[in-house]
C-alpha cells in the first residue's frame, strides 16, 4: 500500500499524459497520444488521441480521406508518425515496420488487398508468417482456420483468378494465422453476405472473448452498432467525436462523420414500360479457367425504367456473367444477349456500346480505368468509339479532339463531385470513392439506355455511395434499363425494383423487391432453394 | 568417339554459359528487375577470369575472380536502378556498353597471350561408362556447377521461403513492402546473384571455350541468355530445354558448313526457323 502511495506521488510529478497512460496501463492494449502525420505541410492526421482496451471492439469511422488509412498505417508500422507517441500495453513503442507490428501482436486486414496475384492462396499466407513453416502445414492450418471461421478457401487457387470477395477471405484468414492480439480490420464486411458477415461477427466475438482487441473500420453504421463497444470518429484528419455506438442511431453517427445529414436516396415508383432493353436468354458458358464458374442457362429481361439487382456471394459467377453481358467474353450464340432487340452475343464491347449500352466493371484500376493515364485519357479510352463524333475530328483521320474530351471530363467531375488534387490527375491518384464516381459519371454522361454495373459502391464511403446510387436511380427513372450486380445486400435492396440471386453460375427467378425480404434473399444466396444446394467455395 | 557423342559434347559446351547466365537472370527477373546488362557482366567476367588466371596460374581463382567482378558490376546496376530509381532498360543497356568497352580496354594487354585452361575433372569409375561417362563425367567444374545451379535455383524458387519472397517481390513490390519484406534488400541480392552467374558464364568462355583473350568474346551470348529467360517463361526446368535447343542450333550451323552443301542449306533453314520461332 505504501509503495502504491509513493508511486502515485511519483506519478503526479510527471507529465500529465504519461501519468494518465500509466494509470490506464492495465486495461489499455494500445494507446495513442497526440499523433500527427504531415505530408509536406498537409496534416493527414492531427493530434489524434485514441485508446483501445483489452478485449474490446473499437470502431474507427470516417469518410474516405478522413485520415483513417493513414492512422492505421502508422499503427501497423507502414508509416511513421511525424510526432506523438504510441503505447503498446503501457510501454512506449516506436513501430518501425509491419513485421515489427506483427511481432508485437498487431495484425491487419487491408482494404486495398496486399495479395500477390501470381501466387497461390497458401503461398500468400505463408509469406505473411514470420516463421518458416512448410507450405503443406500452412495449407492445412489455413484450411482449418477457414473452416472454423466460415471463410471457405481453396488453398491451391491463384489469387489472380479469385473475385474481390474471395480475396478478402484470404486476407482475413491470413491475418488470423498470425494469432494477433490486436486485429485491425479495414472494411472487412463490404463484400460479404449478411450471413457471412454475421458469421464473421461471431468470429470477432469469439476473438474478443479470448481477450483480443479489434479495431474495426467500417462505413456501415448498423454493423458498428451491432458489433462495437466504442467508436472514434475522424473528420478531416482530426478526432471529431467519440461515442458508444449502441447508444446512437445510424443517423446521429452519420452526422458525426459527414458533419451534416446524409441525404437519403429519393426513389420514385418505377414507370415500367413493356419495352425490354436488355434481354439475356439461356446464357450458358463453360468455365474458362480451372477456378472460373461455368454459367448455366441464365435468362432475365430488363425493361426500360427499372433497376434489377443481382445479389450473391462473391465467386458464384457474377464476374463471368458481367463479362458475358459486356462483351469481354463472347457468347456462343448471338441470341444469348440482346440489347434493344439486337442480337449482340457475338459483338465486341464497342459495338455494344454503340447500341447505347454502358458497362462499369468491378475492378476500377486495370479494368474500369488505367491508373497511369489521366482522367481525360481514360475518358477517351472508354468512349472513343461510342462518342467518335464528339471526341474525334477530321473524319476518317480521327484526330483526337482534346478540347472536347477535357470539357467532357470536367463536366463529369463537376456533376459527380469528383474530388481531386489536380485539374486532370492520373486515375491511380484518386481515392476509391472518387474514382468510382468518375467511372460511373463517365458512363452516365452518355445517357446510356442500358447500364450494367458490377459492384457499384464497393469500398466507397457513405457520401460518395449515396451520390452514386442516386444518379443510378435517376438514370433508370428517365427510362433506361439498369442491371446492378452487388454483394452488398443493403445496396441491392435500396436500389432494385426486382432482385435475382446468383448462385453457382445460375440465376434465380427475379423477385419483386417490395415483396421479398433479406432472409429470403439470404437463403437463395446460400443456395437453399427448396432444392439442395452446395455452398460454393 | 562417336558422331552423336561429339555433337552432344559441342552442344553442351555451347549450352553451359547460356544456362548459367540465364538462370542468374531468371532469378533477377523473378524479383522484378530486368537487367539488360547480362552481356556486359558476362564479358567483364570473361576478361577478369582471364586476367586472374594468368596472374595466378590457377584457373579456379580466375573463375572466382569472374564471379566477384560480376557481382561488383551488377551492384553498380543495382545501385542505379534500386537506390536512384533510374530506368532499368536504359541502365542495363548502358551496363552492357560499359562492360564491352572496359573489357576491351583491360584486355588490350592480353591479346595474343595464351590463357590457362580449366582442366576437366574426371570422375572415377563413372567416367568409364560408355557414352554417358564421356558426356557427363569428364567435364570441367563449371559443367557440374551449372547442373547443380539448375537444381538449386528450381528448389530455391519453388520450395524455400526465401524463393517465395523473391517471387512475391517480383509480383507486387508494394504488397511485399506492406508485409514487411525488404524489397530493396531482396532485389539487391537477386541482382547480385544474376551478376555472379553472368560473371561465371563469362569465365567459361575464356577458361574453357577459347583459352585466349579475344575482344567481344561473348558475341551476343548475353542477349541469347536474356531471350532464353523469356522464351522459357521464367521457369528454371524449361531453361535446360531452351539452352540445349539454342546450343544445338548455334553449333549445328558451324559444323554443317564444313560437312556438305545441302547440310549448309539445312543449317540456314534451322537458323531461319530459329529466328522466326522466337521473334514472331
Amino acid at each position: 500500500m505504501l509503495d502504491l502511495l509513493a508511486f502515485s506521488v511519483f506519478v503526479t510529478d510527471m507529465e500529465p499524459d504519461i501519468a494518465n497512460t500509466l494509470n490506464n496501463a492495465s486495461d489499455n492494449m494500445l494507446a495513442v497520444k497526440n499523433i500527427t502525420k504531415l505530408y509536406g505541410d498537409f496534416p493527414a492526421n492531427q493530434n489524434i488521441d485514441l485508446h483501445i482496451k483489452t478485449g474490446e471492439i473499437h470502431a474507427l469511422l470516417g469518410e474516405n480521406g478522413a485520415g483513417k488509412s493513414t492512422f492505421v498505417k502508422m499503427l501497423y508500422g507502414s508509416l511513421q508518425p511525424s510526432s506523438g507517441e504510441i503505447f503498446w500495453k503501457g510501454e512506449p513503442v516506436n513501430i518501425t515496420s509491419p513485421s515489427h507490428a506483427r511481432k508485437l501482436g498487431i495484425g491487419m486486414v487491408f482494404q486495398h488487398f496486399s495479395l500477390f496475384e501470381a501466387l497461390s492462396v497458401s503461398e500468400n499466407i505463408a509469406l505473411s508468417l514470420s516463421t518458416d513453416i512448410s507450405l503443406n502445414d500452412v495449407t492445412q492450418k489455413a484450411t482449418e482456420l477457414s473452416n472454423k471461421y466460415g471463410l471457405p478457401l481453396n488453398p491451391e487457387a491463384l489469387i489472380g483468378d479469385l473475385s474481390v470477395g474471395e480475396r478478402q477471405r484470404v486476407e482475413i484468414v491470413r491475418c488470423l494465422m498470425q494469432n494477433p492480439e490486436l486485429i485491425i480490420l479495414d472494411e472487412p464486411t463490404s463484400v460479404l453476405t449478411p450471413q457471412e458477415a454475421e458469421s464473421l461477427f461471431e468470429t470477432l466475438d469469439i476473438l474478443k472473448s479470448e481477450g483480443r482487441s479489434i479495431l474495426f473500420i467500417s462505413h456501415r453504421f448498423d454493423e458498428v452498432r451491432r458489433l462495437c463497444d466504442r467508436a472514434t470518429i475522424l473528420r478531416f484528419g482530426e478526432v471529431s467525436g467519440a461515442c458508444d455506438p449502441k447508444q446512437e442511431t445510424s443517423a446521429s453517427i452519420a452526422r458525426m462523420i459527414v458533419g451534416s445529414e446524409v441525404s437519403l436516396i429519393s426513389k420514385k415508383a418505377p414507370q415500367m414500360s413493356e419495352a425490354v432493353l436488355l434481354k439475356i436468354s439461356n446464357l450458358s458458358q463453360p468455365a474458362a479457367t480451372p477456378f472460373a464458374i461455368p454459367l448455366s442457362n441464365i435468362s432475365i429481361d430488363i425493361h426500360a425504367g427499372e433497376i434489377i439487382g443481382i445479389a450473391g456471394v462473391a465467386g458464384n459467377g457474377q464476374s463471368e456473367f458481367f463479362d458475358a453481358i459486356s462483351g469481354e467474353v463472347l457468347s456462343k450464340l448471338s441470341t444469348e444477349v440482346q440489347i434493344r432487340d439486337e442480337n449482340v452475343g457475338l459483338m465486341t464491347i464497342n459495338e455494344r456500346r454503340k447500341l447505347g449500352a454502358s458497362f462499369v466493371p468491378e475492378e476500377r484500376l486495370g479494368h474500369g480505368a488505367v491508373s497511369e493515364f489521366k482522367l481525360s485519357d481514360n475518358m477517351l479510352l472508354a468512349r472513343h468509339k461510342s462518342d467518335d463524333v464528339a471526341f474525334q475530328r477530321l473524319g476518317k483521320i480521327g484526330m483526337i479532339w482534346r478540347d472536347m474530351i477535357e470539357k467532357a471530363t470536367k463536366r463529369v467531375c463537376d456533376v459527380m463531385d469528383v474530388r481531386k488534387a489536380d485539374v486532370d490527375p492520373l486515375a491511380g491518384s484518386l481515392s476509391d470513392g472518387n474514382l468510382q464516381k468518375f467511372i460511373i459519371g463517365r458512363e452516365l454522361d452518355r445517357q446510356p439506355s442500358v447500364l450494367v454495373i458490377n459492384q457499384p459502391t464497393w469500398g466507397v464511403d457513405a457520401g460518395a455511395a449515396s451520390h452514386i446510387r442516386q444518379s443510378i436511380v435517376d438514370l433508370a427513372r428517365s427510362g433506361s434499363a439498369v442491371l446492378i450486380i452487388s454483394q452488398d445486400l443493403d445496396e441491392v435492396f435500396e436500389l432494385s425494383d426486382r432482385i435475382a440471386v446468383m448462385f453457382d453460375g445460375s440465376l434465380s427467378q427475379s423477385l419483386d423487391a417490395s415483396k421479398t425480404n433479406r432472409e429470403e434473399i439470404g437463403l437463395l444466396m446460400a443456395g437453399v432453394d427448396g432444392n439442395e444446394g452446395k455452398h460454393a467455395a | 568417339m562417336g558422331l552423336i557423342e561429339a555433337i552432344l559434347l559441342t552442344i553442351f559446351t555451347a549450352a553451359k554459359p547460356l544456362l548459367i547466365a540465364a538462370l542468374g537472370e531468371l532469378v533477377t527477373e523473378r524479383s522484378g528487375v530486368l537487367n539488360l546488362g547480362v552481356e556486359g557482366m558476362m564479358i567483364m567476367g570473361a576478361v577478369s577470369s582471364f586476367a586472374f588466371a594468368i596472374y595466378t596460374g590457377n584457373p579456379y581463382i580466375g573463375a572466382l575472380g569472374a564471379i566477384i567482378v560480376g557481382v561488383l558490376f551488377s551492384m553498380l546496376f543495382a545501385f542505379l536502378t534500386i537506390n536512384l530509381v533510374t530506368n532499368q532498360v536504359a541502365t542495363g543497356l548502358a551496363l552492357t556498353i560499359l562492360g564491352l568497352g572496359l573489357s576491351g580496354l583491360w584486355g588490350e594487354a592480353f591479346v595474343g597471350i595464351p590463357g590457362v585452361k580449366l582442366q576437366p575433372i574426371i570422375v572415377p569409375f563413372l567416367s568409364d561408362i560408355t557414352f554417358f561417362g564421356k558426356l557427363f563425367f569428364q567435364q570441367d567444374i563449371i559443367f557440374y556447377f551449372s547442373i547443380a545451379l539448375l537444381i538449386g535455383v528450381s528448389w530455391f524458387l519453388f520450395k524455400t521461403r526465401a524463393g517465395l519472397v523473391v517471387r512475391a517481390v517480383g509480383d507486387s513490390h508494394s504488397s511485399a513492402h506492406a508485409l514487411g519484406v525488404s524489397v530493396v534488400k531482396t532485389r539487391y541480392l537477386a541482382v547480385m546473384f544474376g551478376g555472379a552467374c553472368s560473371g561465371l558464364a563469362g569465365a567459361h568462355l575464356s577458361l574453357v571455350y577459347t583459352t585466349q583473350w579475344i575482344e567481344n568474346v561473348t558475341a551476343g551470348r548475353g542477349w541469347v541468355a536474356l531471350a532464353l529467360v523469356v522464351f522459357t517463361s521464367w521457369r528454371p526446368n524449361r531453361v535446360l530445354i531452351g539452352v540445349c535447343l539454342f546450343g544445338a542450333v548455334a553449333h549445328s550451323s558451324a559444323w554443317l558448313q564444313n560437312s556438305h552443301a545441302t547440310a549448309f542449306s539445312l543449317a540456314l533453314y534451322c537458323n531461319h526457323r530459329r529466328s522466326s520461332d522466337n521473334f514472331t
